[in-house]
């Protein structure tokens, strides 16, 4: 560690390429926990995106038709809507509305905090999409397949859980792939909120030591390192998942 | 290659099928009816508020022909950076191709580079490197914050179009090349005069979808300060005094203008992609 630190300052002394976060303690935690923020908000948006658009696309499959109807506009508001309005209607529009406590020197404190309002308001943009991506998958499912694990005695729900998700979920992970990393970039949008995630951090940074260019390179590497994990991670799951000689 | 066929005919899994259009649709009497309502129940939210202020459709009327156009200028810098963003990426797609496996490598890594980077991030990197003029000689070329921010939206764009590029050129069948080459087309001649024109179709869709992104990401400009309609909804909302009650209609306002402008291309391009039976 010592090295590193004594090689950056040297690189910034000889060249002038000030990487403030290698040998600087302050800007390092802030970078560090900027990033840990982002890896954060993405995991918890990507769990709770994934559970809405199971939920979601099972109720687009609902025989009420008013059900099936409300799961459509969901999904058509949250697709043709900017997130980074969605995210601001949600924080300063919905957070208004919701009781908040006041503290004793009298200042407001919100019922859900600004990291919390990003995560809703990013699982609920990544949702509206992995519903649509979720119901092609249930698409391809055979008819057939779904009336003979009816025949087996499967109920609804029993029969969605056991035999057409599984199934599905194989058929959509490419596009699932797609919206998770769309999802993980889009975290950036929370920023705007000040959330402190690697963006954010990262402005911080470069308003003190003055190295904006350095700190937006290590800032783009940082994401194209992020995406790439994500990436890693999807394609071991999608191997893993593979069953020989089923699908393409 | 030869293709295994199934023992029985019942389908294993069914290919994936272009998306449906969706079973709702909005009509023009839905639109009135939202209007009605929202008229209906202003009075309510008026008295609520007190008689001196204005009520909240008064605000959002008083205040709709600059909020619109903000969202003017959205559309400008989303037209434009699509103009941008698409030539120099229909290149960088066709460089991706080139038989210079260097050439062809480094597109590659240039157009993963920008399609793996958040949008906001690269907004961020052309508002703040790219000089805000330009001396050529003794002409100053003055480069103000918006046309910054086209490039900056034009940089995702590119690469996103490279790849649509290049997917839809692999996708079409070898024996078009094939044939090209017998009635001895040369390879440029080939690409621009047989290939491309059967790419287009192809390509429509998915480029279309890419314009409505374009235009939802526009918002993102507010956050570099420039004025347009996320700004200016913060503004009309300090003009009114900082009303808490205004900030849900105003933002909703403002979803609202993007919904209307949006959603009829998220259509155009499913009934398209329904037609030319491609998957996006």
């Amino acid at each position: 560690m010592q090295e590193i630190a004594a090689w950056f300052r040297s690189l910034y002394e000889t060249t002038g390429l000030n990487f403030t976060i290698f040998y600087d303690p302050y800007d390092a935690t802030q970078f560090a926990r900027g990033v840990g923020m982002t890896i954060y908000l993405s995991v918890v948006s990507i769990l709770i995106s994934l559970v809405v658009g199971v939920i979601g696309a099972w109720l687009q499959s609902s025989r009420i038709g008013i059900v099936r109807g409300l799961v459509e506009i969901f999904v058509v508001i949250f697709r043709n809507t900017p997130p980074l309005v969605q995210i601001f209607f949600f924080y300063f529009g919905m957070g208004e509305l919701l009781p908040a406590t006041y503290n004793d020197i009298g200042l407001r404190e919100p019922l859900l905090s600004n990291v919390q309002w990003a995560i809703i308001s990013l699982s609920l943009f990544a949702g509206a999409f992995n519903i649509e991506i979720f119901r092609s998958g249930i698409e391809a499912v055979p008819q057939t397949t779904v009336e003979a694990a009816e025949a087996l005695g499967y109920t609804r729900l029993g029969a969605y859980r056991h035999v057409v998700l599984p199934l599905a979920l194989r058929v959509c992970l490419p596009a699932l792939n797609n919206n998770l990393v769309n999802l993980l970039k889009t975290t950036t949008l929370a920023y705007a909120i000040a959330v402190p995630e690697a963006l954010y951090a990262v402005t911080q940074i470069w308003a003190e030591s003055q190295n904006v260019t350095e700190m937006m390179c290590v800032l783009l590497a940082t994401f194209v390192l992020l995406v790439g994990v994500l990436v890693w991670v999807m394609h071991r799951w999608e191997r893993s998942l593979r069953i020989p000689g089923f699908g393409q | 290659m030869t293709e295994i066929k199934p023992m029985t005919d019942l389908p294993v899994l069914l290919p994936v099928r272009p998306p449906s259009v969706p079973a709702l649709r909005f009509r023009a009497w839905h639109g009135l009816a939202l209007v009605a309502a929202v008229l209906l129940f202003a009075p309510a939210a008026g008295a609520q508020t007190g008689s001196e202020e204005l009520s909240i459709v008064g605000v959002i009327i008083k205040w709709m022909p600059l909020l619109l156009t903000g969202f003017g200028f959205n559309l400008l810098i989303s037209v434009l950076s699509m103009a941008l963003g698409t030539i120099v990426g229909l290149g960088l797609g066709l460089l991706q191709l080139s038989e210079f496996h260097w050439l062809s490598r480094c597109a590659w890594v240039l157009t993963q580079f920008f399609r793996n980077a958040p949008w906001l991030v690269l907004l961020f990197f052309a508002m703040y490197l790219i000089p805000y003029q330009f001396r050529i000689g003794d002409v100053t070329v003055p480069f103000p914050d918006w046309v910054k921010a086209v490039i900056g939206f034009a940089l995702p764009v590119m690469a996103n179009v490279a790849e649509i590029v290049r997917g839809a050129v692999q996708s079409i069948s070898s024996g078009q090349w094939e044939a090209a080459d017998s009635l001895a087309f040369t390879r440029r001649q080939t690409m621009w005069m047989i290939i491309l024109p059967q790419c287009v179709k192809r390509m429509l869709p998915p480029w279309m979808n890419l314009y409505s992104l374009v235009t939802m990401a526009t918002v993102l400009a507010s956050v570099v300060g420039i004025n347009e309609m996320l700004t200016l909804t913060a503004q009309v909302h300090n003009a009114e005094g900082g009303r808490t009650d205004l900030l849900a209609p105003l933002y909703a306002f403002a979803l609202l203008c993007f919904f209307i402008y949006c959603y009829p291309i998220n259509l155009w391009t499913v009934r398209l992609e329904r037609r030319f039976n491609v998957k996006s």
